[in-house]
């Protein structure tokens, strides 16, 4: 109970909105970047290196009156693909929902190789995302070469 | 006939290819057939090519077709800094279809994308060459009479040469065994290892050109390709690695046939040229009737 304690003063709970926890501390700025949330007319609170039994060490982000489709919460499964989604409204959870990650990626990551066409005009990327044991690849449709998350 | 262009030798079902040699073939024993005679091809290359331009070129005015187009940026608007989607853009509105070498890997790809008319990739950097891997698998249907179970013997620069990586993709239609020669240095990507242990191709490894010269049924030489190295130093550790002369032919098999996309430098011998091995300028001409094959395909034609 005491560790609840601190963890509601360290991100306070919202009203209504979309919690998004278990990201990788180092992801959290990423997943803001991803998901626009620089340009959020509403609260936007987040917590980084905040104690979590499965991950030692976690993130989160909490988005008040903001409610996400399924296709834009899926971006975030680059970089925090076990990140879980939890619907708030009036302070209760009302849905959790668990990311699947996306067959393509368009404009998100860069491609790794220097000679790729898209490093050199204006471009936005667009991968295909193939699933190696616990890694993700993404495979450039234009220069077919594979870059690592 | 929705638009469609060839990009990358995965563009076409084994199908398509089977057809395309069809035609080649067609096009082989009747060189002049003019029934192209109101369409204009643009060849746009931004990078140099000797052969590929030639050979699209001659390709598109056996066919009655006229070519507008340019060998080097240099003199373009691109050199005064317009986006490859503009010149694609702005060629497309003149041409019935779009040949294009490009340094940029991708760059066809996303010409394909922006064109309003079918694009064939000639080269895009170190990515793909498709139409060099059509007159490769025509000419070794041509030296052997089929294409499937076939011997391969790949030589030089199996890390960097895309004629290597995009043979090997079209070639797995056909239950071909392959022997890799390379250095160390230049040893094929394990991408592509992935690639035939997920399609149950076998292959074995070397780093002696003598070792499998004799159960070969076809010898892939390829070029050591100094554009391609950022290293200086690494280039000419490896660069004279393989010298094949006519001497070390002696025992090879009968109907054992020397491919090389050219241009070749000292990893062929001069000498080897008179043996009834070499078919790397047979292999050349051959790219003409190919390249006449996709762009009637293309063009919806044939």
């Amino acid at each position: 109970m005491e560790n609840n304690k601190e963890k509601q003063l360290k991100v306070s709970a919202i009203k209504n909105g979309t919690v998004l926890d278990h990201i990788p501390s180092g992801q959290v700025f990423k997943v803001i970047d991803i998901l626009g949330l620089n340009d959020s007319p509403h609260p936007v609170t987040f917590g980084v290196n905040l104690d979590s039994k499965s991950m030692g060490n976690k993130g989160i982000i909490k988005i008040s009156e903001r409610f996400f489709k399924d296709d834009e919460l899926n971006k975030i499964a680059l970089v925090a693909p076990h990140a879980s989604v939890n619907i708030i409204k009036d302070f209760e959870v009302v849905e959790k929902k668990l990311l699947t990650i996306p067959e393509t990626i368009s404009g998100i990551v860069k491609c790794i190789n220097p000679m790729c066409v898209t490093n050199h005009e204006d471009i936005p990327t667009k991968f295909k995302t193939i699933v190696h044991g616990t890694e993700i690849r993404l495979l450039c449709s234009y220069c077919e070469k594979i870059t690592d998350i | 006939m929705a638009k469609k262009s060839l990009i990358s030798i995965q563009d076409f079902t084994k199908e398509e290819i089977l057809h395309i040699l069809d035609v080649a073939e067609e096009f082989e024993h009747n060189k002049s057939q003019t029934f192209l005679s109101d369409k204009v091809v643009a060849c746009i290359f931004f990078e140099p090519s000797t052969r590929t331009r030639l050979s699209f070129e001659t390709a598109a005015n056996r066919l009655g077709a006229r070519v507008i187009g340019f060998s080097d940026a240099a003199n373009t608007s691109v050199r005064k800094g317009e986006s490859l989607k503009d010149t694609i853009r702005m060629v497309s509105n003149y041409v019935d279809l779009i040949v294009m070498r490009h340094p940029l890997e991708g760059s066809a790809r996303y010409a394909s994308e922006v064109a309003s008319v079918p694009v064939i990739n000639a080269g895009d950097g170190a990515n793909q060459h498709p139409t060099q891997t059509l007159l490769d698998l025509y000419t070794i249907k041509q030296t052997q009479g089929r294409l499937d179970h076939i011997n391969i013997n790949m030589v030089g620069d199996l890390k960097y040469g895309r004629t290597v990586h995009s043979l090997l993709q079209a070639m797995s239609h056909f239950s071909p065994e392959f022997e890799f020669t390379a250095p160390d240095e230049l040893k094929l990507p394990q991408e592509y290892r992935d690639f035939m242990e997920l399609k149950g191709i076998p292959y074995k490894e070397t780093s002696d050109l003598r070792k499998y010269l004799d159960s070969t049924d076809i010898l892939y030489m390829t070029r050591i390709q100094q554009e391609r190295f950022t290293d200086p130093v690494e280039y000419e550790k490896v660069k004279n690695v393989y010298s094949l002369n006519a001497s070390m032919l002696s025992g090879v098999r009968p109907n054992m046939k020397i491919l090389h996309p050219l241009p070749r430098l000292q990893e062929i011998a001069q000498d080897v040229d008179d043996t009834p091995y070499a078919w790397y300028f047979k292999q050349a001409e051959n790219g003409m009737y190919v390249r006449m094959a996709i762009i009637s395909y293309l063009l919806g034609k044939r």
